[in-house]
Parts: structure tokens; sequence; C-alpha cells
């Protein structure tokens, strides 16, 4: 399970915004605003989107506008997707590798 | 060719929304392609409904007229075959290729307009990989789209206008820790200043503006200098610059928005046959066309994807991009028009060009970077990597064989955040200027299943 870091790396420019979107991401629960994004969401909650397979550092992504693809993740269903350019769907399951990843 | 025209517009930033007004106005019903959920691009990126609470705040008096004209986009588009949330990933023989709601799609056309923008073009630093860097534009996207700050002490760092720019909009909305910090000395920004100021009076005037209101904000403001290192462990703690008279100084920071100006997004364009020039100026390399914007038989090129320029010469140049396209289908165009839309285009593009000395490319500086430094962020590669590959007896030391050989320029962003350091690494060390790496299909890459978009679709 990653680890939660008590200082996110993302703020809501209003801090009191309702939560009422429910996900998991690599396991962990997160709770979005309706309509945020999947990388606004993980980055808020204190979690990165994932480790780069070359390094193993966290990832957390970098231009937030879908051309550097460093938020890349993985739905259920085993598509790929960027966290940065899909909406969260209450009740999504995430994950920042693929299935067939187990490493 | 015969037949209809089926005239195809790739992008709905400013570019293409002004070359689809010109068409739809003459009566025609192009096809419109914009990989994104909403039309307006980057620079004039629309607020997401989550940031939409934000819009008089971000954009204070001019938020109603700003409101307007996104209602007069809409009316043109409702006007077009528009496809939000497609994404053009090929291009040949007079086809596009497209993912979009409907899956993989081939788009024959006789007529294309490619005006798909630009992204920050960064020179890479010790430490840009660690978690709470951000490009500048997507700083900027993270108030926009995200509604959300980047970190709570945030340093824009680098060189460009847009530096001022997205400090201003976290101090509008309330943010209190900001420091910009950038790396091109007052003194050049002085000496461009007279040619800004003749080019585009209001543009210039409007940079002014900004300044002062980041002084009266409070926002820490640093310029001249180099960014030696962005430090922490495991996240961003600290970014750590010398001045230009040598001093060594450390700024705490739990995020940084980098970015060095725009790099010109070319690859659908080589796809689709255009040829390239290298710009000394703005050091890249941008499509051949002529002043109307073609550069091919059945090609035109508009917006900051042709040459940097900016929102208003992308408005500009789409105009008469289309303008010549409906030139080209045997319509008269007002001799009168085109000069003025010429004449606009000219202005503003002569002004970026005498920006490019008040925010410079700090090109000399990758020579400075430690062995370490990952210039690749997809596959970390770094630039001892890179030097080690051009000091050996490779052959003729040409960007695109480094890049096949380091895998440089091969990962997920496909060159786009590491290309224009990788050119200036070949450069320095073959003495020549940087070169092009070449596109490939696809110009990003293809989601597994078509759908991935989706939920942002019901956005
Ligand atoms: S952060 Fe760059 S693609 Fe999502």
């Amino acid at each position: 399970m990653p680890k939660i870091d008590p200082t996110p790396l993302f703020h809501p420019i209003s801090p009191g915004t309702p939560r009422p979107v429910r996900f998991a991401f690599d396991g962990v629960g997160v709770s979005a605003r309706t309509g945020d994004t999947i990388l606004a969401a993980i980055l808020a909650a204190g979690l990165p989107c994932g480790t780069s397979e070359f390094d193993g550092a966290a990832r957390a992504g970098f231009c937030l506008m879908g051309s550097c693809q460093d938020c890349t993740m993985w739905d259920e269903r085993g598509r790929r997707l960027r966290g940065c350019m899909t909406e969260v769907t209450d009740g999504q399951r995430l994950r920042s590798r693929p299935y067939d990843d187990e490493t | 060719m015969g037949g209809e025209p089926i005239v195809a517009i790739v992008g709905a930033g400013p570019a293409g929304l002004a070359a689809t007004r010109v068409l739809v106005q003459a009566g025609l019903r192009p096809i419109v392609l914009e990989e994104a959920t909403l039309p307006g691009g980057q620079g004039t990126r629309r607020l997401s409904p989550l940031s939409e609470p934000y819009r008089a705040a971000l954009y204070g008096q001019g938020a109603d007229a700003m409101a307007r004209r996104e209602d007069t986009e809409n009316a043109i588009l409702a006007k077009c075959d528009y496809r939000p949330g497609t994404l053009v990933w090929a291009c040949h023989d007079n086809q596009l290729e497209l993912l979009g709601p409907d899956g993989f799609v081939g788009q024959p056309y006789t007529h294309l307009v490619i005006a798909v923008g630009a992204t920050d073009r960064i020179m890479p630093v010790p430490g840009w990989t660690l978690p709470g860097v951000f490009t500048l534009g997507g700083s900027q996207v993270a108030v926009k789209r995200h509604a959300s700050f980047i970190g709570r002490k945030v340093v824009f760092a680098g060189s460009s206008p847009l530096l001022y720019l997205a400090a201003a909009q976290y101090l509008r909305l309330g943010h209190r820790d900001l420091t910009v910090l950038d790396t091109t000395p007052m003194a050049a920004k002085l000496r461009a200043f007279p040619a800004m100021l003749r080019h585009a009076p209001r543009t210039a005037m409007e940079g002014l503006a900004l300044m002062a209101e980041l002084r009266r904000g409070g926002v820490a403001m640093l310029s001249g200098g180099t960014i030696r290192a962005i430090e922490g462990d495991g996240r961003v703690e600290r970014l750590r610059y010398v001045t230009r008279k040598g001093r060594e100084t450390v700024v705490a920071a739990d995020a940084v928005a980098m970015g060095h100006g725009l790099r010109a997004e070319t690859q659908l364009a080589e796809l689709a046959g255009a040829e390239f020039r290298f710009d000394p100026d703005f050091r890249q390399w941008f499509a051949r066309t002529d002043a109307m914007g073609r550069a091919g038989e059945t090609l035109w090129l508009a917006g900051d994807s042709a040459r940097i320029g900016g929102a208003q010469a992308a408005d500009a140049a789409g105009s008469l991009a289309a303008q010549s396209l409906l030139a080209s289908l045997g319509r008269q165009i007002p001799a009168r028009l085109l000069r003025r839309g010429r004449r606009r285009l000219k202005a503003q593009l002569d002004f970026q060009r005498a920006m490019t000395g008040a925010f410079r490319w700090p090109a000399e500086t990758v020579a400075e970077l430690p062995d370490a430094t990952p210039i690749c962020r997809c596959e970390r590669v770094t630039a001892g990597e890179i030097r080690a590959t051009l000091a050996a007896p490779v052959g003729p030391v040409e960007i695109n064989r480094v890049k096949s050989i380091t895998r440089c320029g091969m990962g997920r962003c496909q060159g786009r955040f590491c290309g224009p350091a990788l050119a200036e690494i070949v450069a320095s060390a073959a003495g020549e200027t940087p070169g092009r790496l070449r596109a490939q299909a696809p110009v990003r890459p293809i989601p597994l299943v078509a759908d991935t978009e989706g939920a942002e679709q019901r956005a």
C-alpha cells in the first residue's frame, strides 16, 4: 500500500469543497469533489500517482494537460488512462500499474 | 479531387476557432477535431465546471467579455461537425487517423488546417523529476481545470512572461506564498522593451501592469541567475539558484512551476507533409509556410504550432489560413481584409520575436548540467548517458541517431519535454545548430481501448 503524505501536493482552491465521490487507488480509499480529475484527487489525498518503472521514484504528474503521460494509470478493466485528463467516477478502482505487472 | 471539399481543422484553440469562424461565415461546415472536451486551447483555456466559481476572481473585469466570447464560439461550433474528445494520432495520404468517442476512425480530407498549439519548453535541472515540479502551463491548468493549487509555497521558475501571469492567477485566487524566479536579467528586458512596445503596445503594457499587480500583492520577484537544482526528500522542499553575481541562494518551496517559453507542436504537421526551418531567435524549428499559413497543396498551419505568437497572433493566423483556403476553393477574398489580417499577425509575431530577448531560452546551461541529471523524464536517460554516447565513435552526430541509441525522446511523451534540451546537448557537442527530432505516428500514445476519456466526456 502506498504511503499517505500528511501534507499533500495539491490543495483545492476552496478547502471546504465537499468530496462526495469515493474511489480506490492502489487499494487506498480516496474521496474527490464532483467533477474532480483522478490526478487532482489523488494528489490532494497525499498520494503520488505511481512510480517510475525505470528508477522507482515517485511520479506525481508534470504537464497536467495530457502531454507528458506522467500520470498514466490503469482502470479495473485494464485500460490505460491519463489521470489528469479523466474525470473520476464514484466507485472506480484504479491502479498505478497494469494488471499483468505484479512486480 | 472533385466533389465537395472536406475541410478538417485540428485543434479548437484560438487559431482553430478563428479558422472555423471564417469558414462557417463563408457557408462551409468544417470538421473540427479537438482532443480536450472543451474548446478554447491552453493559454485561453476554458474553466472546467469545478473551476467555474473562480471566473470573476481570475479574470476580474474581463470575465464578462470572456463569457460572451465563449458563447460566440459555441454558436460557431454548433454549425460545424465539431468532435471534442478526439485525438488525431496520425496523418497520411490526405487522411487523418482519429481516436474518439466512436473509437478508431479514418477521416479523409481535401483541406487540412492544423492548429494544435504548443507545450511548455523545459530546460531540465537536477531534481526536476521530483513530485511537486510541474510545468508552468500545468500550474495554470491546475487552477483552471483541476481547481487546485500545486502547492502551499510555490515558485514559478524559468524564463517566460507566463511566470508572471501564472503567479497573478494564483494571487487573485487567494494564494499568499508565491515567488517568481525569472532567469533572464532585468537589463535584457529593458533592452527588449522598446521593440515590444512598438509592435504591440497593449500587450506590452499589460505585462507591466501584471508585474505591478504582483509587487502590490507581495509576490517575491527575483530576476537573473541560474537554477542549480530542485531538492527534497521524495518531493520538492527547496530550489537552489545562483544569482547573476554568483551568490548561492536557496528558496524554500513545496512546488515548482517551470517553463522556458513555448515549444511548437509540430509532429502532426510533419506527418501531413510540412517542411521545417530553424529559427535562430526562438532556437526551435518551425514549419515553412507562406504569409497566409499555407504549407502545402492541401495543408495550412496556424497559431503556436506553426510559429510561437500567442493567442492574438493565433487568432489572426487562423483567419488568414481560412481565407487562403477559401481562395484555393475559388472564393474571392477582399484584398483589404487580407492586408489588415497580415498586418495584425505581423505585429504580434514581431512582438514575440522581440520578447525572445526579454525571456531567453537558456541554451548554454545544458553544458553545466551534472551528468546525473535526467534529461528524459519518461525513461530517466541522464545527461551523462547522452554525453557518453556523443563521445563514443558513433559516426555522424545527429539527434535522431542519439535518440535511437540512448532512447532519450522515445518514451511516453515522445520527446515533447526532453527534446529541446537533448537538441542543445547534441548541438553543443557537434558545434552546430540544434537538430530536429523526427515525428512518428502515433503522435501520442494510443490508449489500448478507445473510451478511456469517456469519463471526462460526461463533464
Ligand atoms: S500529467 Fe502530463 S499527461 Fe497527465
